[in-house]
């Protein structure tokens, strides 16, 4: 099966049942994604499928070809995506193990609204777990990312 | 984790229990101690096993707490760096080995527990960075022919007043040749008014691999020729396995062994995929055991009248039969809380390379030198041939701290057996079912009232499991007291002239263990809950009683009355809405807050804000502080609203996130924290700010529709 992850053409032999999350983990040995749940319920194993936010946990990797596949190793080469400077920023990671999750889901968010309100970030956060309680400071580092992207462009 | 009663010559005692009087030995305290187990670069500089110099100027901290987002791979590092006059941007940090430099100052063993990381290395992480600055001063004076007394550091630099510098990697070298000083008087610590990094809000060191997806996780470390197990547990806690057939099992692609371990029946497997649908397959009878009679309702009716009986006396003050008898008024109130799982993010897993006369363990746990010994029984060898390697923990909140180390015990059992590689890992179901939970508790407390509504007598019952009894802390157990039971309850802080506090302890078969903030969890909610009952009944402000009986606690009554000036207690909200207040002392943290919430028609509780105030000392990072403060207060609300665990027939009732929920983002307040500066000795930081959460909410929900909240979680048919 040939896969487009992050920009390059890969090659896997997989069966094509497998949820996409145990492709990029275990096959590809791409575990900034993470494995919470394995029933779309956590949003840790969050990634964009064609630049839509989608739960690996439950896509079979066959429904991933020939679409592009993003993961959180692909947001940027070197910190340099606005969420990922505002979550330096605003230091929201505790744990840490959800924060791929957040930020793949709220880099959606933010290419669809760019001046998210409060209201907007919980409905398109809300699907996300943080056991930390990170959730203020995701809010603000996503307002703090809005306000930087609107700055550049 | 652990109870803030936990005392070092305990731990030496369960030490002696589970080594044989090794840990007894193991216990090197000093600061000064060789760096014997981590590796010395070639060309670089270690004055002692916390500390490593590069030519480069890279100063590595070794940590030898466990970072699970409590933020210590950034705190300690500052209590090093502070005293060694780093450049703060050439600092890094390393998770230490398994060594008996590395064991908690106070407790003797290697852990991460009981909010104790900053307080109990405060003086020894700043002794070790004044120790290098030394040898490094001394370097440059040896170097330059001149005084050690004219030279100072600052910034990475040795400095000479005339104008001299050398950064410490171009002495690291010739700093290693030197002897550190002998003499712990020689070792001066800075006073406190001259910190220049301690004490500011300070990034933390580990957010950028965690916002790239480099940080690496138990769950994510492979080694070549390594497989993965999932294990088929007893569905019932003591059950075992009569027999099983794993001929469909073994037939999934991918799935290379299946064979018996004590926990149940391993699948060995390619990848957690094909384990997963081999252990699917699996046929298992089982037999349940005595376990299987086990169900919440039942307990719950026996606990609710143990509560009515007298149970041991874990605290007498005065004369509370009489005072009781002269009350011009009482009032009874009894409290429940259920088992909770510890839920952290990253499902339980541990990956063991196991070979004859080795074993390598890579694991996010919080209890090293305990799992390194119960390795090491388990798999036939000497402690010193296992080596742990702590990875990032996806979460620990005391799960990843377990007395019977259960989940390295179990993935030795399983490498032992599949003679490759093997990483067992846990499903979010195996996680949620597999135990060690926060017991279940119930409360009664009696209070009465003189003729003016002030109190003058409590008296409170507790009901549940000792999360001691049965394990290698049974030693903490004292006259049938289990103190981290009693905890927040028998500790009181008001100043009532009577008072009694009883504890009942039932054995019950579902494994019960630390789970953050430990017995305060439970008694902050009853103690709390109730005081506010108490006050309504006297026809008392539930701040100004709280504040009038705090009079003999000067820190608890300023924290008090910060947070009521903060949230505007006493002034008005917008309608619908109410506020309650609560504090609670845990961990030697003082902690106060004040919930405003709303509750709507469908008796459904939205909490809008919370307010805290914390003293817990010398703060080291303020934003941490306030981070572990807004993490412990999410942490606290989905306890209040959101979770629990039952049992029917001795099985589980949840699985997954769908019915063990969790707080969401649009479920969680605004978060204002304040912390009051101190110069006072650190104390607690990860769990105290848990306790206040669920009576400061039961006590604004109280104020909002005049119903009182006795059972957590809060559910809406109580309030609709």
């Amino acid at each position: 099966m040939n896969l487009k992850v992050n920009g390059k053409q890969l090659t896997v032999d997989v069966d094509p049942a497998t949820p996409l999350l145990w492709v990029l983990r275990d096959t590809l040995a791409l575990t900034g994604t993470k494995y919470g749940c394995g029933m779309a319920q956590c949003g840790a194993c969050t990634v964009h499928l064609n630049g839509e936010a989608v739960r690996s946990c439950m896509k079979r990797v066959a429904d991933a070809v020939g679409k592009e596949i993003t993961t959180i190793e692909g947001l940027s080469p070197d910190l340099s995506h606005p969420l990922q400077k505002a979550w330096i920023e605003v230091d929201v990671p505790q744990c840490g193990y959800c924060q791929s999750g957040q930020i793949m889901t709220a880099a959606v968010l933010l290419a669809q609204n760019s001046k998210p309100s409060d209201t907007d970030i919980d409905t398109a956060m809300t699907g996300i777990i943080c056991r930390c309680g990170t959730y203020s400071r995701i809010r603000e580092a996503i307002h703090r990312a809005a306000d930087m992207k609107r700055s550049t462009t | 984790m652990s109870s803030s009663n936990m005392k070092r010559r305990d731990f030496l005692r369960v030490g002696a229990a589970v080594g044989g009087g090794l840990l007894l030995s193991l216990y090197v305290p000093e600061w000064a101690a060789p760096a014997e187990a981590s590796a010395v670069p070639a060309s670089g500089f270690s004055p002692n096993a916390f500390i490593r110099i590069g030519t480069d100027d890279i100063v590595t901290v070794i940590v030898n707490k466990s970072e699970m987002g409590q933020g210590v791979y950034t705190s300690l590092p500052m209590l090093v760096a502070e005293e060694l006059e780093a450049d703060w941007s050439k600092v890094r940090y390393e998770s230490a080995p398994v060594a008996a430099v590395y064991n908690h100052s106070v407790y003797g063993i290697q852990m991460t527990g009981g909010s104790t990381s900053t307080a109990s290395e405060w003086e020894r992480f700043r002794k070790a960075g004044a120790t290098a600055r030394l040898m490094l001063i001394a370097a440059a004076a040896q170097k330059w022919k001149v005084e050690a007394g004219r030279l100072r550091a600052e910034n990475g630099f040795v400095i000479d007043g005339a104008g001299q510098r050398a950064s410490f990697g171009s002495l690291a070298e010739l700093a290693s040749g030197l002897t550190p000083p002998k003499d712990d008087a020689l070792v001066t610590l800075k006073d406190p008014k001259n910190f220049k990094l301690i004490g500011k809000p300070t990034r933390r060191l580990d957010t950028p691999a965690k916002v790239n997806g480099s940080a690496q996780f138990g769950l994510d470390v492979a080694v070549p020729g390594m497989m993965t197990a999932l294990i088929a547990r007893a569905p019932v806690f003591g059950g075992k396995v009569i027999s099983v057939n794993a001929e469909m099992a073994k037939a999934v692609p991918g799935v290379k062994d299946v064979f018996q371990v004590p926990s149940g029946v391993a699948v060995v497997a390619t990848g957690f995929w094909p384990a997963k649908l081999g252990r699917d397959k699996l046929d298992i009878k089982w037999d349940d055991g005595a376990g299987a009679t086990l169900s919440t309702k039942g307990m719950r009716e026996q606990f609710a009248a143990l509560a009515k009986t007298p149970g041991k006396v874990a605290r007498k003050v005065g004369d509370p039969v009489k005072a009781l008898a002269g009350a011009a008024k009482t009032i009874t109130a009894e409290f429940e809380v259920p088992y909770l799982a510890h839920a952290s993010m990253e499902p339980l897993n541990c990956l063991v390379d196991l070979r004859a006369d080795h074993c390598e363990i890579w694991t996010g746990t919080q209890f090293q030198t305990i799992d390194r010994l119960a390795a090491a029984s388990t798999a036939g060898l000497k402690p010193e041939q296992v080596e742990i390697h702590t990875t990032f923990l996806g979460g620990g909140f005391g799960r990843r701290a377990n007395p019977a180390s259960d989940f390295i015990v179990e993935a030795v059992q399983v490498a032992k057996a599949a003679k490759v590689p093997v990483k067992v890992v846990w499903t979010r179901e195996d996680d949620t079912r597999g135990g060690w939970y926060r017991p279940m508790w119930y409360d009664r407390l009696t209070g009465g009232l003189d003729a003016q509504g002030n109190p003058v007598v409590w008296n409170h019952t507790i009901v549940g499991q000792s999360i001691m009894e049965g394990t290698l802390f049974a030693a903490f157990i004292k006259d049938g007291i289990d103190d981290s039971s009693v905890e927040g309850a028998a500790d009181l802080l008001y100043g009532i002239p009577n008072l009694q506090v009883e504890l009942h302890t039932p054995k019950i078969s579902v494994p019960v263990q630390w789970w953050r903030s430990v017995g305060h969890s439970h008694n902050g909610f009853a103690v709390e809950a109730f005081f506010d009952e108490l006050a309504y009944a006297g026809g008392k402000d539930p701040y100004e009683l709280r504040r009038t009986l705090l009079a003999g606690q000067p820190r608890m009554r300023a924290v008090l009355e910060l947070v009521a000036q903060k949230a505007d207690w006493g002034k008005p909200l917008p309608k619908g809405r109410a506020r309650g207040i609560a504090t609670h002392f845990s961990f030697d943290s003082y902690v106060a807050q004040v919930a405003e919430v709303s509750v709507d028609k469908q008796g459904k509780v939205r909490v809008h804000r919370v307010v805290c105030a914390v003293d817990c000392g010398q703060v080291v990072n303020p934003d941490s502080v306030k981070a572990q403060m807004e993490g412990g207060i999410n942490f606290g609300l989905t306890a209040a609203l959101k979770s629990e665990i039952t049992l029917e027939q001795g099985r589980v009732q949840q699985r997954n996130f769908n019915d063990y929920q969790m707080l969401r983002m649009n479920e969680a307040p605004q978060i204002d924290v304040h912390i009051v500066p101190s110069t006072e000795k650190p104390t607690g930081v990860g769990e105290p700010s848990v306790p206040p959460v669920a009576p400061a909410v039961a006590n604004a929900i109280f104020a909002a529709t005049g119903k009182r909240i006795r059972k957590l979680p809060i559910r809406i048919v109580d309030l609709s």
